[in-house]
């Protein structure tokens, strides 16, 4: 294993009053025939050097749409950034010409997806795919591009690189096939990195395989990490901080270990009442009742409303802003103490 | 791969028995007399008879005969020896003055269709619902539209006749301009269908999740659409293609008839025609062995192009 295959990163580029990423009231909006959804309504959060974002929220919420504005490769039409900025290393890349935003893709935000078998290319060799980024961003030769490519299987830890590098992707396993994912992101050291559900379509082993991983490269490269996912076990060893979303909106943000131990918000608390647990055995698996909103048809005040334990009149009338709880922790709910102090729910 | 191959070849010998004794049954058993076929209106001697009786195995009568004679036909097609049509012309000699002919009649067409068909459904795939995408599709629907036995006497007729852009019949031993126009409107159809086939693959693959990959690494648009994009949206096309280029070679009845060009289409048309049993026996044999070689050599194409197709 060449540990030091990849360099650390240099002395953080971030400004000293600001984050690395920040993402400043994002709004987004689809624009379709059948009308306009509002996929992401002032989503806002930040990355520091080093750390680890979990952004978790349902399939719908908007936290695969927050990370693709972030790299810029939003499918526009239909998706339209109507507002908002998001600032790395204190410069608003939406006011970047695509040419310079393309610079940043890859070099210095990295992005993994979520089925690395479709996000791969099905007709080149994984080694062409890693080597593509290394020729054509950084004009390496091809017999260069070749070994580093084997340098980065190998810091994936894919056994036998220097003989998978002719492999395509279906070749791999699914675990094997989210490592090449991983190189190929790897490939520039990027100081972000955003795994968008890296682990959904593996075997729960392997899961906990890359996300170990993913951890470890975090550590060693000392790059920022943003993790997307819908599954709150994942989250609880990797991440330091924790976005909550629904509907298109951070309804929660804190520490891990607080909100684990506290949420503030009644949906992050229905998320954790589902998760199942051994010493409650036997019993009806605890469930968040009715769907998430129609993006088209939001509901109105707090959007969560229609669904939550909690509400009360002026749930539906008035949208709750951001209320601070101290330690950073923030919740978009108009009871946000009472239900942070409430143990029972 | 080398077992599928085997595979397939063996399954070529089945088709080709198959598909010639239908063919031969077809031309001959129902034939009343083919002595005073092959004699047309003039009287035939006993003598002339009893040798020919002879010669064609004709003595031999009922299913027994009939199937005496075509291993005998078969046996001789093994040899490399088609025979001779009704007009006493070595039925090889006709072929191998007619494939040359209609090779590069169908490569011409292929050529109009890779070059205006797959460029024309890339742009087309690219620039979804924009004019040049409806132009492209209301065009491609006329021509789908419009049979080759009426598209081919139109073009004929204007570009040839009356504003005489190019000639109007090829004749016999045509050059490269003279079959222009007929491969144009033979390839009008591949073309039509090449570039609806590139447009919906294009577009396809342009949502596809490794388009979005591509883009994450921070590749140009350009090179994102050209390599990765095109390497996939093409499989299909090159597969259609390939199946064409078959179904080119093996001649194109109407469009060779039309403009007169002497052709393996034409030469079988004219058998059919006169009733020239052997000619037409014989060049649908060949043909047979030309489409199955070029079908399986479509398969092990479609293999080399996509990594993901494997026969075993």
């Amino acid at each position: 294993m060449s540990q030091h295959a990849v360099r650390p990163t240099p002395a953080s580029p971030t400004p000293p009053d600001g984050h690395l990423l920040e993402v400043r009231d994002l709004h987004v909006e689809f624009r379709t025939g059948e009308g306009v959804a509002k996929v992401i309504n002032g989503v806002s959060y930040h990355l520091d050097p080093g750390e680890t974002l979990a952004v978790l929220g349902e399939s719908g919420s908007g936290k695969s749409v927050t990370a693709q504005a972030i790299m810029g490769i939003l499918d526009t039409p239909p998706a339209h950034i109507s507002s908002g900025e998001i600032r790395y290393s204190g410069q608003d890349l939406l006011s970047l010409a695509e040419e310079q935003r393309r610079q940043i893709r890859g070099r210095d935000i990295a992005m993994i997806f979520q089925d690395a078998l479709s996000a791969l290319n099905p007709v080149f060799p994984v080694g062409w795919q890693i080597g593509e980024t290394l020729r054509q961003r950084l004009g390496m030769s091809r017999a260069d591009a070749r070994r580093r490519s084997v340098e980065l299987m190998d810091l994936v830890q894919i056994p036998g690189a220097a003989s998978r590098l002719g492999d395509y992707p279906h070749q791999f396993s699914g675990g094997m096939r989210q490592r090449v994912m991983i190189a190929m992101a790897l490939a520039m050291e990027p100081k972000v990195l955003i795994a968008d559900e890296p682990t959904t379509a593996l075997d729960v082993t392997v899961q906990a395989q890359i996300m170990d991983l993913l951890a470890d490269l975090r550590r060693d490269l000392n790059m920022a990490m943003i993790l997307i996912t819908h599954d709150l076990g994942v989250v609880a060893d990797v991440a330091d901080r924790i976005a909550v979303m629904y509907a298109g909106r951070i309804v929660e943000h804190a520490d891990v270990r607080s909100l684990y131990r506290a949420p503030a918000h009644p949906y992050t608390k229905g998320l954790l009442n589902s998760i199942p647990r051994l010493d409650q055995r036997g019993g009806k698996l605890s469930t968040i009742r009715g769907l998430p909103p129609n993006l088209m048809r939001i509901p109105s005040g707090c959007p969560f409303h229609p669904r939550c334990p909690y509400v009360q009149q002026v749930c539906v009338d008035v949208v709750p802003h951001d209320l601070i709880l101290g330690d950073g922790r923030t919740s978009a709910c108009h009871f946000a103490q009472e239900v942070r102090d409430d143990r029972a729910g | 791969m080398f077992r599928f191959i085997v595979r397939r070849l063996l399954q070529m010998v089945l088709a080709f028995f198959g598909t010639t004794l239908i063919v031969y049954a077809l031309m001959f058993a129902g034939q009343g007399d083919p002595i005073q076929a092959l004699a047309g209106e003039r009287p035939v001697t006993a003598a002339q008879r009893a040798y020919l009786t002879e010669k064609y195995h004709l003595d031999a009568t009922g299913i027994g005969g009939f199937f005496y004679r075509y291993f005998d036909y078969i046996s001789n097609l093994l040899r490399g020896d088609l025979g001779e049509s009704l007009t006493g012309r070595s039925i090889g000699d006709i072929l191998a003055a007619a494939w040359p002919v209609t090779i590069r009649l169908a490569l011409i067409a292929i050529a109009v269709a890779v070059i205006f068909g797959v460029t024309a459904g890339v742009l087309a795939g690219i620039r979804r619902a924009s004019i040049f995408d409806n132009a492209t599709l209301l065009l491609t629907l006329l021509v789908l539209g419009i049979p080759t036995i009426v598209l081919a006497p139109l073009a004929q007729y204007f570009l040839g006749v009356k504003w005489q852009v190019f000639p109007p019949t090829a004749g016999a031993d045509p050059d490269f301009f003279a079959l222009l126009l007929p491969g144009i409107v033979l390839g009008s159809l591949s073309l039509a269908t090449a570039l609806r086939l590139t447009r919906t693959s294009v577009a396809e693959n342009l949502r596809a999740d490794y388009v979005r990959t591509a883009r994450s690494k921070g590749l140009p648009n350009r090179r994102v659409v050209s390599v990765h994009v095109l390497r996939n949206s093409l499989i299909p096309v090159i597969t259609f293609l390939g199946v064409e280029v078959g179904n080119l070679m093996s001649g194109a009845i109407i469009t060779e008839g039309v403009f007169n060009i002497p052709g393996v289409g034409f030469n079988l048309f004219r058998g059919i025609r006169t009733e020239d049993g052997p000619l037409v026996v014989g060049i649908v044999s060949v043909l047979v062995v030309v489409y199955l070689v070029s079908n399986l050599v479509v398969d092990v194409l479609y293999a080399v192009l996509d990594p993901r197709i494997r026969y075993e």
